[in-house]
């Protein structure tokens, strides 16, 4: 329907610079650590020299304007004098010297910089800030920070000042997470290192002085590594979250956001109705929705709608099946998912006749079959198959939940790669949950290496269905 | 030409830093919203010729340089029923800090919604609909979107609305339109897009929606301090 009042453009925000190349500083051969100290073994950037040099498969090269040596390998004076061209220098000097060294960074042709210093906007020393980006600006050179941890690449790279054995990473995957925390970002790879959730990318962009979340959404919207994509966000610049909610619509891969912050408004007074009730959070939720983000609003959000969004692209409508060897487990699940506005339509008696005509026949008599389907103790992999089989060829579901307690005594270890093989052929994203306990490893795997998620709880299986429901098409 | 008249009642009105109910309906007319009929009167003398030309019951507003929410101060009258009432509350109003003038407005009836505008910080100028009245602070059932809006964001604000079932004839009252509701909305987006360098807030509460109309009973627009104007 064409309205006689045509909506207009809005009103131009925050002028965009040019898209930076991002490949040499996120994939980097050679990098350079600028700021390494002669006299404190574990100052930040020895840290990092020594775990790029030990671990990944870059060559890397230590800076101190006093030479010398260490951990037995050599010091340079200056980025200049570096036998090879470097792609990313991590620059961990003190705030006084970044810009200088940013200057020979980008005299010496170096790809891109990770700043690591403090001491910038979060102290008050907005001006130094300033003229980082400005100088950077100028020769289209791309940093990150300062004030950040940087990047953390699996296998190839990580710029964190944490000791090897402090970290704990997530293997190599899909997921790309942007945090404006570095702490964020460390807690948040912990977490998706326990869920076998793989990364592409993590970037901590603390003060975001150049390289902000728009610029990266744009770069991992193309990234062939990449998809889906994670935000942890704070706040915006002015008018740049609309910028930000654009181009998220157009990117062709799932974007998800955590916001911090949700409960501080502005401390202005407000003297209309509608600035009272359009508060700063309330405009944030409901303008990612209109645009196809999907918003975390905790952390277990965050992580099981990476994790589902990593699997599944389809956006569904949120009809559910849910299969159990447990009518408890089935009734909390229920109770999860209408919480979460999801479905679970019931069976009628000639559907539940054809499902029961498939089981097993010591469970036929017992199973309950309404949906969710209770197929008792006794249930073997034959009659979760038979029962995954008919919800996944049904028209009415469009994502199907399967709840296992591997303690049954009935199924096997192999249940979880023959349960996956059913829904793809159906092409019917189905979820799991399993209890995460050492012993069901294979059956957990059996699902994960198959492209089925896995949740160690009941609500973190729900939480995935439901990212599947708010995700954009496409 | 519509920037331009908006751009001209807007600067008139900096210093007060809202712009009055007639010059705000004025405003929204022109931009394709319905408004009731209205007269403003100065003088009791007024009254008669003006009111011969409405028909009661009539609802009567104070104008006032200094009250931003008339209804909390007793300026607002309904269901006037004579010319001898409406003299009286013109007393009574002239009472009232920093009175100017009375508007006369022919009643509405229907659903009372509001629909709402701010220029918000981080994603500029934002659009709400939502259940509106006195109470609509207490209840809070309102839908968000960026603007401009178009059609299917509309429909989708209405369906996101708790109340949605009394929009479409809830157990016997009359729907409203849903077409007037949507080119209400769409119009009203196309305004604040216009406005949006000028305006901090505005509501317009309530918005008197019916199986026939979507009228604007009442229209507050809120401008920014004067400091933080930028120029244009």
């Amino acid at each position: 329907m064409q309205n006689t009042c045509v909506p207009s453009n809005g009103p131009s925000m925050e002028s965009r610079p040019a898209a930076w190349d991002f490949k040499r500083l996120f994939h980097p051969k050679t990098v350079a650590v600028v700021g390494v100290s002669l006299k404190r073994d574990r100052h930040p950037a020895n840290v990092i020299f020594n775990k790029i040099h030990l671990r990944y498969p870059v060559d890397v090269f230590a800076v101190n304007p006093g030479g010398g040596d260490l951990f037995g390998q050599k010091v340079y004076t200056g980025i200049q004098d570096l036998p090879q061209p470097v792609d990313l220098a991590i620059i961990a000097v003190r705030a006084e010297y970044t810009l200088d060294t940013l200057r020979d960074c980008i005299d010496a042709g170096v790809g891109g910089a990770t700043i690591i210093s403090g001491g910038f906007a979060e102290v008050g020393r907005i001006d130094l800030q300033q003229q980082l980006a400005d100088l950077a600006r100028q020769h289209d050179f791309p940093f990150i920070g300062p004030n950040c941890l940087g990047i953390y690449v699996p296998d190839r790279i990580d710029t964190f000042f944490i000791p090897s054995e402090r970290m704990i990473r997530p293997v190599s995957g899909k997921v790309a997470l942007v945090s404006q925390s570095g702490g964020v970002l460390v807690d948040q790879m912990t977490k998706f290192a326990e869920q076998g959730i793989g990364f592409s990318l993590g970037v901590s962009i603390g003060n975001k002085a150049l390289v902000r979340e728009l610029d990266l959404l744009e770069y991992l919207a193309s990234d062939p590594g990449t998809g889906v994509l994670a935000f942890y966000i704070e706040g915006f610049a002015r008018g740049e979250g609309r910028d930000f909610v654009q181009a998220a619509r157009r990117c062709p891969k799932p974007v998800i956001v955590l916001k911090s912050g949700k409960t501080s408004e502005g401390m202005r007074a407000v003297s209309s109705h509608t600035a009272s009730m359009a508060g700063d959070y309330a405009v944030f939720s409901a303008v990612l929705a209109q645009h196809g983000i999907v918003e975390a609003v905790n952390e277990l959000e965050l992580v099981s709608f990476c994790e589902a969004l990593s699997c599944y692209r389809k956006p569904i409508d949120g009809r559910v099946g849910i299969i159990s060897p447990s009518g408890g487990h089935g009734a909390l699940a229920v109770d999860i998912c209408s919480r979460h506005g999801l479905s679970i339509p019931a069976f009628n008696q000639e559907q539940q006749s054809k499902i029961r005509a498939d089981l097993s026949s010591s469970v036929q008599p017992i199973a309950s079959l309404t949906n969710p389907i209770d197929l008792t103790g006794s249930a073997t992999d034959g009659d979760f198959m038979a029962a995954a089989e008919y919800l996944a060829r049904s028209p009415e579901l469009d994502a199907i939940i399967v709840l296992l307690l591997p303690y049954t005594p009935e199924i096997t270890s192999d249940l979880g790669a023959r349960l996956s093989r059913v829904c793809r052929r159906h092409n019917k994203p189905l979820i799991a949950y399993v209890p995460h306990v050492e012993r069901y490893r294979m059956l957990i795997e059996g699902f994960e290496f198959n492209g089925v998620p896995v949740s160690p709880s009941i609500k973190g299986a729900v939480l995935m269905v439901k990212a599947l429901k708010r995700n954009k098409p496409c | 030409m519509l920037k331009t008249e908006i751009k001209t009642v807007l600067a008139a009105a900096r210093i007060r830093g809202w712009v009055s109910e007639p010059d705000a309906k004025g405003l929204l007319s022109a931009s394709g919203l319905e408004v009731p009929r209205f007269i403003a009167v100065t003088d009791p003398r007024q009254i008669e010729p003006v009111a011969s030309d409405l028909e009661f019951p009539l609802a009567a507003k104070i104008v006032s340089g200094r009250i931003v929410h008339k209804s909390d101060v007793g300026g607002v009258r309904t269901g006037i029923k004579s010319i001898r009432e409406l003299t009286e509350v013109f007393e009574t109003f002239s009472r009232l800090d920093g009175f100017e003038a009375m508007l006369i407005e022919q009643m509405v009836s229907g659903l009372e919604l509001i629909i709402g505008a701010k220029m918000d910080d981080q994603f500029g100028p934002v659009i709400l609909l939502g259940m509106g009245g006195t109470g609509v602070e207490i209840y809070q059932d309102v839908s968000l979107r960026m603007a401009p809006v178009g059609t299917e964001d509309v429909e989708a604000m209405i369906k996101g609305l708790k109340a949605a079932p009394l929009l479409s004839g809830y157990r016997g009252q009359q729907a409203v339109n849903r077409d007037e509701l949507i080119r209400t909305l769409v119009c009203f987006s196309e305004f604040v897009m216009a406005a949006a360098d000028m305006i901090e807030s505005i509501d317009l509460n309530p918005v008197m929606c019916s199986e026939e109309k979507c009228i604007v009973a009442d229209a507050r627009i809120i401008l920014p301090p004067v400091e933080d104007l930028t120029a244009g």
